[in-house]
């Protein structure tokens, strides 16, 4: 089998088969909400959504997101070559309605009509010591991308100073202000320093974690704790209904900053957490992970 | 408890919600986002009139496919967000005698102030739901400026069964919004020391 047809079945299990993790982290949600709960009937008609569109193989969400590839490949592969399967799986995919047409020229207001554009797919390359290559995929909604947001430290406003005390001050400060807009309960993902551009990507490559993964450093570690269970204390809730649940989970990644700037780049991820990794090994046999 | 309501339905019933009701709606709706709203207001075109009187508008983007039998069908429609369209609500609202918008985010002060002059709510479905509440539309019964707009921004005139949504804007000047939003703030503050 060539490569785009396996490039099309994840993105086909991206939009349409929502992680077992994410799954299983909103039926807590769904169990913890109070019985007659509004919260609880949105993470009823959530729960069964995910179900249906696993069944369906239609999209959990219509909005299919921006089409973010990380790709690790061995010593031999071509980056060209490699961008051409991708762009024939993700046309196709489009076709068969796994993906929406969002790709959008912002000079003419045109859309391609095929997820096609300039870094339309958004693929990062590495070339690594293994002899397979890895994809790992994430559909992040537009919505939600919406109430990202970057702080500069130190932000007088929120009294807010360049230590971890103020990076937590502004994660619940941007919590507050997405409200229920980027389809609540999401999980925030947040990159502290380097400069402003990588500063985001860090902040973003961290939803390829799992949910309830134990951060590698201790001190975040707890950090991240601390700041869901303070998250979850905003009242908020799904969809901004209020409720017990206003975020999934929290997952932060520091990288060293220039002296003079200190920032925090706090991205949103809705509930419909979409994401999948795969492996193909040099014999062709093919390996998936959520 | 879930209140049941089919479409058109009448300004006294409309009245008696209260935000935080949880409602399953049935009947005929339209779904309505940028393009549509705007033509609504500069134009106030007639062939929508009918299918709006006492009924409700979707904000919605679907994804569409033709079925054997040639007729239209939605894959996935779940709500857009709704405050693109608050320059324009009220007077659709009020022009067109709506009872009632669907979406999401909620929506500000001078639609706030239109449900209450027309006798309207605001429903919000709930995002992501794209799957479940397309399996909602039992039928599509007509489409208007599907070549000029596109699909998304058509209307699509759609019949649905049991769709569920939750008033977090009522008749009588309350949101759900204000309301989270008022509280959540409060915790704000006491969290950051302010």
């Amino acid at each position: 089998m060539e490569l785009k047809e396996h490039i099309l079945e994840l993105i086909r299990r991206a939009s349409t088969d929502l992680p077992p993790d994410v799954e299983a982290r909103l039926k807590r949600a769904y169990d913890e909400a109070e019985e007659g709960s509004t919260e609880k009937s949105v993470f009823n008609v959530i729960l069964e959504n995910v179900k249906l569109a696993r069944e369906n193989s239609t999209p959990i969400c219509q909005d299919t997101g921006h089409v973010i590839f990380y790709v690790n490949y061995p010593l031999g592969m071509k980056e060209w070559e490699i961008t051409e399967e991708i762009k024939k799986a993700v046309i196709e995919a489009t076709e068969k309605n796994y993906l929406r047409p969002n790709a959008v020229d912002p000079i003419t207001g045109k859309n391609s009509g095929n997820n096609i554009g300039k870094n339309a797919p958004y693929i990062t390359y590495h070339c690594w010591d293994k002899d397979y290559i890895e994809f790992k995929l994430m559909l992040k909604g537009g919505g939600s991308e919406n109430v990202g947001v970057q702080y500069k430290l130190p932000d007088a406003s929120l009294k807010a100073g360049r230590d971890l005390e103020g990076v937590r001050k502004v994660i619940i400060d941007a919590v507050t202000k997405a409200q229920g807009f980027g389809c609540a309960p999401g999980t925030v993902g947040v990159g502290i320093g380097g400069d402003r551009g990588v500063s985001y990507l860090l902040s973003k490559k961290t939803f390829f974690r799992k949910m309830d993964s134990k951060n590698e450093n201790p001190v975040l570690a707890e950090f991240e704790d601390r700041l869901e269970k303070e998250l979850n204390s905003l009242g908020i809730g799904p969809m901004g209904f209020g409720g017990k649940t206003t975020v999934l989970d929290v997952f932060v990644d520091a990288q060293h900053r220039h002296p003079a700037t200190y920032y925090v780049s706090v991205s949103y991820m809705c509930w419909a957490f979409r994401r999948k990794t795969m492996i193909v090994k040099s014999n062709g046999e093919v390996e998936y992970d959520d | 408890m879930t209140i049941k309501i089919n479409l058109p339905v009448s300004e006294e019933e409309i009245r008696k919600l209260k935000i935080g009701d949880e409602v399953l709606l049935s009947g005929t709706m339209v779904t309505a986002r940028d393009q549509a709203h705007k033509l609504m207001v500069e134009k106030k075109p007639d062939f929508i009139r009918p299918y709006l009187k006492d009924s409700v508008i979707y904000h919605c983007g679907p994804v569409v496919r033709k079925n054997e039998n040639g007729e239209w069908e939605f894959v996935a429609a779940g709500p857009t967000t709704s405050s693109r369209e608050e320059p324009y609500q009220a007077d659709v609202i009020k022009e067109y005698q709506v009872r009632g918008i669907i979406g999401k985010g909620g929506m500000g002060e001078k639609t706030l102030k239109g449900l209450q002059e027309t006798g309207a709510v605001y429903f919000h479905a709930v995002g992501g739901l794209g799957t479940l509440l397309a399996k909602r539309v039992v039928k599509v019964k007509e489409v208007f400026m599907l070549e000029e707009f596109g699909t998304p921004e058509a209307f699509w005139v759609i019949e649905v069964k049991d769709f569920p949504v939750v008033v977090t804007m009522d008749s009588h000047g309350n949101s759900l919004h204000k309301k989270v939003l008022e509280e959540s703030l409060k915790r704000e503050k006491e969290l950051l020391g302010l």
